[in-house]
């Protein structure tokens, strides 16, 4: 497996601190039915830019934080 | 005026068989007129092998019920001689619009690929199509070939032997008894055949209940598809509308599985919908309403001894994708060569296993495509839903999202890919036309490719040398030598070349590729012949 295909599992976002508080402000003043759909159509959109299915894979993966895989 | 499905097309004749002392054999008995069965019967009698079609009816389909029919069904019927009057009478569109909710969200152009004979589809009744199959049973009934189609007879048993089948048929006039080599049973998703013999029906099964309606507008309506996803008219559900010939308009409402269906049968419940559906100043009237329960299943096995299934009979799939007619059409395809070869003798009866490999192949195919449009269509979970309506809403204004939109695949045919009867891939050619794939099309000098390939073993040649035919176990494969120079379109080399300068395929008399290399090698091609007729197991 080369380097592209490589699901990144270590620090990747410039500012980690800045990008969370994004993430929550996207969420501000949401009802939970509004937050669960924006949550999902940012999955969707950061799945396009991903593209590969052999990291959306080890993304699906490290999300189900099955220890052990 | 009285509809085509309400004129009987095959009444009921005494056949000298119900007088005969014994029961008389045929090599080959098909249950059930649908397109399947008509299908099967039309292929084998073109090649000759005496075929009885029975049928408890004596009509075309009641309904309009099919009316997409695929390319490769297309491709099919061409071989079966009747293509040209289902493409002159049957309708094209390119243009689709999605909508979900109250709004029109993007609209797609199919744009077709260029250089082939038939269009991606068309929209027919499927009235229409069986007619037109009934046409050339009659056709060839003429020309003297061994087929003919006995309306209102209904089997009500059948005896398995090791190598015959007994049918005890019921007619208007008493029942009687025939025997067959071979029995093909098409009769339909709700087959007797199967529950005469004890035979499952399983797999993963989806319920759900579709208002069709047949409309008649007044109004210029344009071509389109279009297709809602939890419209207003029909909360929580979805709408098809979609163009028949003879301004004709079939719309789909799907119900759910928790439904009165009387009740959701009334004009006066059924009328409200379409208005709001088609807009108010919309002039329709009602043609046709019926109510439909769909299943998606599979028989285990398609072959059982001397009893062969074939389309809804051997498997059932949900509407959208349409794939049903067209699958069961890819099913006859698929078989009748193979049992042309065994009744010869040609070929050993495992080679009908491979039916069952490749068709079941097929089958699956088609039950993971429907299932995974009836699980975005109809989503199962809160988070299914709340990932489809993500996916709808994001199609709105981004284009990438739109390819995860799922209103039903278009059905294409099946690639048998590891099928015991291809030969390894010797080319490194391009994957469209790989060992198991049936033969894209491609303009051939005023006329196309496919139509050349039908009905026999074929050596294709582009820019090779090879023998103009051989022979191999009994069979004559004959050459089909072209070249690139006369390939304007550049189609023939994008298809069956790619970086190669030349290429060799041996073809199968269903079009599928048996085997291709770079150029001819004369043991391998016999190898691979066969290979392709069940004759050498080793790849
Ligand atoms: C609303 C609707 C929409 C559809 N849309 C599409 C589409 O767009 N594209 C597509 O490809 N498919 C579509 N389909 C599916 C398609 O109609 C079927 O897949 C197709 O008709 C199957 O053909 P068949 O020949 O296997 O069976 P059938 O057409 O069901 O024919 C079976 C025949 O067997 C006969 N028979 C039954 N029992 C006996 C007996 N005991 N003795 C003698 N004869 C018997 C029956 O009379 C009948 O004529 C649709 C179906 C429906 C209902």
């Amino acid at each position: 497996m080369n380097h592209q295909d490589q699901l990144i599992l270590t620090p990747n976002i410039d500012r980690a601190d800045d990008f969370y508080a994004d993430l929550l402000s996207a969420h501000e003043g949401l009802s939970k039915p509004e937050s669960d759909a924006l949550n999902a159509r940012l999955v969707l959109v950061l799945a396009n830019h991903i593209g590969d299915r052999d990291v959306l894979k080890q993304a699906l993966a490290a999300a189900a934080l099955n220890k052990g895989e | 005026m009285n509809k085509i499905f309400e004129i009987p097309l095959y009444s009921y004749q005494r056949s000298d068989d119900q007088d005969a002392s014994s029961p008389v054999r045929h090599p080959v008995v098909v249950i059930g007129a649908g397109p399947v069965g008509l299908a099967a019967a039309i292929d084998l009698a073109q090649q000759g092998v005496g075929v009885v079609v029975l049928d408890d009816n004596d009509k075309v389909s009641f309904g309009s019920r099919a009316i997409c029919f695929s390319k490769r069904t297309l491709e099919i019927a061409d071989r079966l001689g009747l293509g040209d009057p289902l493409v002159d009478k049957g309708v094209q569109w390119n243009l689709g619009k999605v909508f979900f909710d109250d709004r029109k969200v993007y609209e797609f152009n199919l744009l077709p690929e260029e250089g082939h004979k038939r269009p991606a589809f068309i929209n027919l009744q499927q009235y229409y199509f069986e007619e037109y199959m009934v046409q050339r049973v009659r056709d060839l009934q003429e020309q003297g070939a061994p087929i003919e189609i006995r309306g209102r007879n209904k089997v009500s048993a059948i005896g398995t032997h090791d190598d015959h089948v007994t049918l005890e048929i019921d007619t208007p006039e008493g029942s009687y008894n025939l025997e067959a080599d071979w029995l093909i049973a098409c009769d339909g998703a709700g087959s007797p055949t199967r529950q005469m013999l004890g035979l499952d029906f399983v797999g993963r099964v989806f319920e759900d209940n579709f208002l069709i309606a047949d409309v008649i507008m007044e109004a210029d309506f344009p071509t389109e598809r279009w297709f809602w996803f939890d419209p207003p008219f029909n909360k929580g559900q979805s709408a098809l509308l979609h163009k028949q010939p003879d301004g004709v308009w079939r719309i789909d409402l799907q119900l759910g599985w928790d439904i009165d269906k009387e009740r959701e049968k009334r004009p006066e419940n059924v009328i409200p919908r379409i208005r709001e559906m088609l807009g108010e100043d919309v002039k329709f009237e009602l043609e046709w309403v019926s109510i439909y329960t769909f299943q998606c299943r599979r028989m285990e096995k398609f072959r059982h001894g001397r009893v062969i299934f074939a389309g809804d009979a051997a498997h059932q799939v949900s509407p959208f994708g349409a794939r049903g007619a067209n699958s069961g059409l890819q099913d006859t395809d698929n078989l009748c060569w193979k049992l042309k070869l065994v009744l010869d003798g040609q070929a050993d009866e495992s080679l009908l296993d491979t039916y069952d490999v490749e068709r079941i192949h097929g089958a699956d195919e088609n039950i993971l495509n429907s299932s995974r449009s009836t699980d975005f269509i109809t989503p199962k979970s809160e988070m299914s839903r709340v990932l489809r309506d993500a996916v709808l809403d994001l199609s709105e204004q981004y284009e990438f999202a739109r390819p995860l939109v799922n209103s039903g695949r278009l059905s294409l045919p099946c690639t048998y890919e590891g099928s015991p009867l291809n030969s390894a891939d010797a080319l490194n050619g391009p994957e469209r036309s790989a060992p198991g794939s049936p033969c894209p099309d491609a303009p051939l000098g005023d006329g196309y490719l496919l139509p050349q390939l039908a009905d026999r073993f074929t050596l294709l040649t582009i820019n090779a040398d090879a023998p103009d035919s051989f022979e191999e176990a009994g069979i004559t494969v004959h050459r089909l030598a072209l070249s690139t120079q006369d390939d304007k379109t550049r189609a023939l080399r994008e298809r069956y070349l790619g970086d190669n300068d030349s290429a060799v395929y041996l073809i199968r008399p269903d079009q599928h590729v048996a085997a291709r290399r770079p150029s001819f090698d004369d043991s391998q091609f016999r190898a691979a012949l066969r290979r392709a007729i069940g004759k050498e197991h080793s790849a």
